[in-house]
């Protein structure tokens, strides 16, 4: 049993980072994540990381890049319009394959939007923000210990697979304070051969690059991507359900919105409806998969998408269930979070 | 008064790796390098050669000069009462 | 070698073999020869990382025997920042042009030197986006002809150049500061100089060093490379005077 704390979604963030063995963390302010900088620049004398407060978010992503090839572990925060100034910072990490932390707190947008939760962010997140043909990780948590859990899981990630990760946070998440146990201190000792750490006798030098300026060079890298992509995908699919071995109604949803949407399905049980939720707790990978499983059963009716945005995820439980049973959508942006009674009379609206 | 030799050395160019930019030909304080404009490298360019081996005093300003690194420097040892 | 003489030069060990591609006379190729024979001397080969930046040098990893990282356009300076922060050990330096470090990398170039980063800048400055076909940069002269100011650099429209060695010399924690060239022996002999200095004082940790080099870019600006020493000498030195800007004291060293 590790320590019980009651903490908020941003602290919980930073200590879990410090916990996993962070070692540098570059960021810039931005409501409503910064109370990860301001934890781990408070923390900083008492353990050996670097906290370092950038000039820009464009300066922090290349910060990361710098730091991550170097052969560290690092980590930045930032929320939806700084997640924007990343992008290019991304792609760059993603063509040069160094691991990386990232976790968008995302708010209410487009444009400078409010500071409010929203999930408004999927299909930067999932669908590439930046450019060319890259993918990262995304995990999205509900709730503060899978802050913390994501934290370790996706620092894992990148190591393993020498690629950027995402987590897809939002304001409440990062605010709400709940009980958390955090996990046990990790000492942080990797083996990357291919860091630039200073060429060596007993190897040729490294070099970090993502340009390949032969179309049949970059051809090559893009298929050596794509292979990892594949590998990801047969291996990291992470969900979670609740109530969906007989249910007829299948709410697909994920983050905040998915605690709304768990206690909706309480309450549909209650007036005697069979729902069930399916939370993908990955993104990307999505789990196509086992939602064309369900689309698959006789017994269930339709999938409704419950999502604080225009409808994003939808389209991904569209492309699962590909046209076997009706997907439908709800959703509130601005950063207003539905309620879950909203939710049952949604989802009796279309039993009618 | 006893005599005092000049320095003397000699330069090796890498023809391939020359350019024919010209600048070693200009930095040589004895005019003892040129180009050679009756043949090319592979890459079709004029590279410069040692024309007057005997006025080289190593000064090495044609390998400090040369953006390319294509030039090898010698220079005579154990000259008596050398100015170099 | 010839009975009698000794080598007394020849092409340092830590450039790799690959021939170098720049125009024929163009001073990356003869920075690159300089900062590797620096390295070399210096013994750091296996604790030297460079950044490398997008322009012409873009490429300058094939030709360095160091690890080296690939930035985005202008984000060296941070690039730089995250590995030496990582590494504080390590020599690490920056390689980029006038546009990399003062057109789109103004913030992240400012901010590092602001902090004090101890790593040392190489900023070859020629006047033009050479890599890109020729555009105008911040640092082309009033009057002078690119693809971009066909009429010639026309203040009233876009300022004037930039003098980024003058700018970064006004930080606190910035170390050194020096303007070197290599239009002549003696010049890059200097500019050799200039550039241990830099590693040297990264050693002691004595803050950012900055060596800014007034360069020449022949094919973008048209010229032989003979004529693009005379540019450099008539037009470009009276703009972009040869000094040191700022260095250390006697006791810090």
């Amino acid at each position: 049993m590790g320590e019980i704390r009651l903490m908020k979604g941003n602290e919980a963030l930073g200590e879990a980072a410090i916990r996993a063995g962070l070692q540098g963390y570059f960021g810039y302010p931005i409501t409503p994540q910064s109370e990860v900088m301001e934890y781990l620049a408070q923390q900083e004398p008492h353990h050996n990381y670097v906290f370092l407060q950038a000039e820009s978010e464009v300066a922090a992503v290349n910060m990361m890049y710098g730091a991550g090839g170097a052969g560290a572990r690092v980590l930045t925060t930032t929320s939806s319009p700084g997640f924007s100034l990343m992008q290019e910072g991304i792609s760059y990490i993603a063509c040069a394959e160094i691991p990386c932390l990232f976790c968008n707190v995302v708010r209410g947008g487009p444009g400078l939007g409010t500071i409010q939760p929203s999930q408004s962010d999927y299909f930067q997140s999932t669908k590439g923000g930046g450019h060319g043909d890259y993918h990262t990780i995304v995990l999205a948590p509900n709730s503060v210990q899978e802050m913390v859990d994501f934290v370790y899981l996706g620092f894992n990630l990148a190591d393993k697979y020498r690629t950027p990760v995402t987590i897809l946070s939002d304001g409440a998440i990062g605010q709400m304070m709940e009980k958390v146990e955090l996990p046990d201190p990790v000492e942080y000792k990797p083996d990357k051969p291919w860091a630039t750490t200073g060429k060596t006798k007993d190897r040729e030098r490294n070099i970090l690059t993502s340009l390949y300026i032969q179309s049949e060079d970059m051809e090559k890298k893009n298929q050596k991507l794509q292979k990892k992509y594949e590998k990801i995908k047969q291996n990291e699919i992470r969900f979670d359900e609740y109530k969906t071995e007989d249910a007829e109604i299948i709410i697909v949803s994920f983050g905040l919105s998915s605690r709304v949407s768990r206690k909706s399905v309480d309450i549909g049980r209650a007036q005697g409806m069979k729902i069930g939720l399916f939370r993908p707790q990955t993104v990307w990978p999505f789990p196509y998969e086992k939602l064309r499983e369900y689309a698959d059963k006789d017994r269930v009716k339709f999938f409704i998408s419950i999502e604080m945005n225009a409808g994003q995820m939808v389209e991904d439980v569209k492309l699962a269930v590909c046209g076997k049973k009706p997907v439908h959508f709800y959703g509130r942006m601005g950063g207003i979070v539905p309620d879950s009674y909203e939710v049952i009379e949604q989802i009796k609206k279309i039993k009618e | 008064m006893e005599d005092i030799m000049p320095a003397k050395g000699y330069v090796e160019i890498d023809i391939e790796r020359c350019k024919g930019c010209d600048l070693c030909v200009l930095s040589c304080p004895t005019d003892c390098l040129a180009l050679n404009i009756s043949d090319t490298n592979s890459y079709g360019l004029y590279y410069a050669y040692l024309k007057e081996e005997d006025d080289c005093i190593a000064c090495m300003n044609c390998s400090v000069i040369c953006p390319d690194a294509a030039i090898t420097v010698y220079k005579k040892e154990d000259q008596p009462k050398q100015r170099s | 070698m010839k009975k009698g003489y000794k080598l007394i030069y020849k092409r340092p060990q830590t450039l790799t073999k690959t021939r170098i591609n720049y125009c024929p006379g163009c001073f990356h190729s003869t920075m690159h020869k300089l900062l590797m024979e620096v390295v070399e001397e210096m013994g750091i080969q296996e604790k030297t990382v460079g950044v490398c930046p997008v322009g012409c040098s873009v490429f300058a990893y094939n030709y360095m025997n160091v690890d080296m990282q690939e930035a985005a356009h202008g984000r060296a300076a941070a690039v730089a920042t995250g590995i030496k922060r990582m590494l504080p050990d390590r020599y690490v330096f920056s390689y980029q042009g006038d546009g990399d470090l003062a057109a789109i990398g103004t913030a992240e170039t400012l901010h590092a030197c602001n902090r004090g980063e101890n790593f040392t800048f190489v900023f070859i400055n020629n006047g033009i986006y050479g890599m890109t076909g020729g555009q105008m940069a911040p640092t082309t002269l009033e009057g002078q002809k690119t693809t971009t100011s066909p009429y010639g650099r026309d203040p009233e429209k876009i300022g004037l150049p930039l003098k980024m060695a003058e700018i970064v010399s006004q930080f606190e924690r910035v170390a050194y500061v020096e303007r070197v060239s290599c239009n002549t022996p003696a010049n890059t002999r200097k500019a050799k100089k200039a550039l241990r200095n830099a590693f040297e004082y990264q050693g002691k940790k004595l803050g950012t060093t900055f060596i800014e080099v007034a360069s020449n870019c022949p094919s973008g600006w048209k010229m032989t490379p003979e004529q693009s020493l005379k540019w450099l000498e008539e037009r470009v030195f009276p703009y972009y005077p040869l000094k040191v800007f700022k260095k250390p004291d006697k006791k810090e060293v």
